[in-house]
């Protein structure tokens, strides 16, 4: 990391963003058919983290949902397994036990999710709580109130800060773009968390909306275009919230494959975090395969 | 006589409370019974359907969950709109060739069909409903309960009539629907979807497509989320693709023989009875 040198975040990188909004409208047209879209399916499931971040979460439904991340559909056992689950840290226990002998990864959010409105140490605790019990990935958010205030040592320190405690446990740094007010501030905060040390940026924490829409993952996918650029280290992405339906994961897969190339079409370093993507994924798989369109009653909830 | 060329009018499909034009952004041309072109409508196709089938499903959980006695009023409101655009109505009926008294009798039978249903929206549980006697110590009593989505392929003939009969039974019970408007005379049916619109029926609770009857019963009647299909049509081949269709979701399927839409046969609690099933509860008693 030495050789990197870190540019001058207060050097606004601007964005044109009727070009970010045309550009993604004019992907959006792209048509995908046939063994293309099944292929694009099956691989968009293989990306998911399946979620569930609510207060009445109990260790049954973690319980249940990491069986549906095994076998996301029984009658089709050769569809692939999700990516990860995404949990609260007193969670990972349970779904750490629940997953055991597969190669899905448990996410935990930590550092005070969602609002991020807690000390430096409260944060360090959550985190090192979360690794402690086998998460293999961090979710953490930013402080949105001190980015806003242009406090940017702060919000590099707090992410570096977190990386360490890390340790083996890859870091995904929640921007919450919703609360970013301009695509400048998305690319900015990008910045900020690649050179901080992230492996993955992500859009939002899911509680705010907007959540994840496609021209901020544009603008963040150019981000980590030009940070490989400029350092060779690959940064993963993952939008986050507000993608329920099929067509905007083949959607963003495009987004992906036109910006960053196929290298960045797998599930290391692309992910959705969804919960209600995985049942539309599946339906739109099944009505590929039998032709007959399908209906959710069908489908497990969890 | 003037050398101006008429507007045709492009008459949209009504899908969840609203009017899109089909995906496909096909038309066809619609014709009257003397072969002269009088109109477009949207020509549909699977996924218009698909869409539609979503509208519905959306619908359902408010409709069904209405008090009866508010879905009467809904019903009643309907009637009400229909009046008031009655000579709307009747010039449509006649551009398609219908004599104009007939036209009047249609409109006029029509609204009077849908007041018929309305009455009968919080009257049919307790006729259909029993008290059922038990061997042990539980009240016993079976209420009939909406069936979900009903896809209704409606008839040539009598255009408004016909899907008014259609419709007003299966949404007095609860149900949404699906409706593919008659292929030949689709214009009265969407028209009917303005009327819809201008009365208090939430949007997606009907919903109605039209084009090529081939292109879209396939799609209708084998899809996963429709509960119910209703059918007009007499063709055999046709009959006989809904009935296998069903059978994959073991979906409930009612065809219809009629060919006079006006006798009072459609006026009938028991075609409520078709689109229902019935729910039985045990509940103990002297506990």
């Amino acid at each position: 990391m030495s050789v990197i040198s870190i540019p001058d975040f207060n050097q606004t990188i601007p964005i044109d963003k009727v070009g970010v909004e045309e550009r993604v409208s004019r992907l959006n047209k792209r048509s995908i058919k046939k063994e293309s879209k099944v292929q694009a399916l099956n691989l968009a499931l293989s990306m998911i983290d399946l979620t569930t971040l609510e207060g009445k979460d109990s260790e049954g439904k973690v319980i249940q949902m990491c069986s549906k991340a095994r076998m996301p559909y029984a009658p089709m056992p050769h569809l692939p397994s999700v990516a990860a689950v995404c949990v609260y840290p007193n969670m990972v226990t349970t779904a750490k036990k629940a997953l055991k002998g597969t190669s899905i990864n448990v996410a935990s959010v930590a550092t005070a999710f969602p609002s991020g409105m807690a000390q430096l140490q409260v944060k360090l605790d959550d985190t090192k709580f979360a690794v402690d019990s086998g998460a293999d990935e961090i979710d953490m958010v930013i402080s949105r109130g001190e980015f806003l205030k242009g406090n940017y040592n702060f919000i590099f320190d707090e992410i570096a800060a977190i990386k360490e405690v890390c340790g083996e446990a890859h870091l995904k740094v929640i921007l919450e773009t919703g609360e970013l007010e301009t695509y400048e501030n998305v690319r900015t905060a990008s910045d900020i968390a690649m050179y901080a040390g992230a492996d993955f940026i992500k859009t939002s924490t899911g509680k705010i909306s907007p959540a994840a829409t496609q021209p901020v993952t544009l603008v963040m996918l150019e981000a980590i275009r030009d940070f490989y650029g400029d350092t060779g280290i690959m940064v993963g992405m993952k939008p986050a919230g507000g993608i329920r339906k099929a067509k905007e994961a083949l959607q963003y897969l495009v987004l992906v494959k036109e910006t960053l190339g196929a290298a960045w079409l797998t599930p290391d370093w692309f992910r959705f975090g969804a919960s209600s993507l995985t049942n539309d994924l599946l339906m739109q798989i099944v009505k590929q395969e039998t032709g007959v369109y399908q209906s959710l009653h069908y489908f497990s909830e969890d | 006589m003037s050398d101006r060329i008429d507007v045709l009018k492009t008459y949209k499909t009504y899908v969840g409370g609203k009017f899109p034009r089909s995906e496909s952004d096909r038309t066809y041309k619609v014709k009257n019974s003397n072969d002269k072109i009088v109109a477009n409508a949207c020509r549909c196709t699977r996924k218009d359907v698909r869409d539609a089938v979503l509208a519905a499903r959306a619908a359902s959980k408010d409709w069904s969950g209405r008090s009866a006695y508010n879905r009467g009023q809904v019903l009643y409101r309907i009637a009400e709109m229909l009046e008031g655009r009655k000579d709307q109505f009747i010039k449509e009926l006649e551009l398609l060739g219908m004599k104009s008294k007939e036209a009047i009798y249609e409109v006029e039978l029509s609204v009077d069909r849908l007041i018929y249903y309305a009455g009968w929206t919080d009257k049919y549980p307790q006729v259909f409903g029993t008290v059922n006697p038990v061997a042990s110590s539980h009240f016993n009593f079976s209420t009939p309960e909406p069936t979900g989505v009903v896809g209704i392929i409606a008839s040539d003939t009598d255009p408004l009539l016909s899907i008014i009969s259609l419709i007003a039974p299966v949404i007095a019970g609860g149900n949404t629907c699906v409706i593919l408007a008659s292929e030949s005379n689709p214009l009265p049916a969407v028209s009917f979807g303005e009327v819809l619109h201008a009365s208090d029926v939430p949007g997606g609770v009907v919903n109605i497509l039209t084009g090529y009857r081939e292109e879209m019963v396939d799609h209708l009647s084998s899809h996963m989320d429709v509960n119910a299909v209703l059918n007009t049509i007499f063709d055999k081949k046709t009959r006989k693709l809904i009935d296998e269709n069903a059978s994959i979701s073991v979906k409930r399927v009612v065809h219809y023989d009629s060919k006079n839409w006006a006798d009072d046969t459609h006026e009938n609690p028991y075609l409520i009875l078709d689109f229902q099933e019935t729910k039985t509860t045990w509940h103990p008693v002297g506990v």
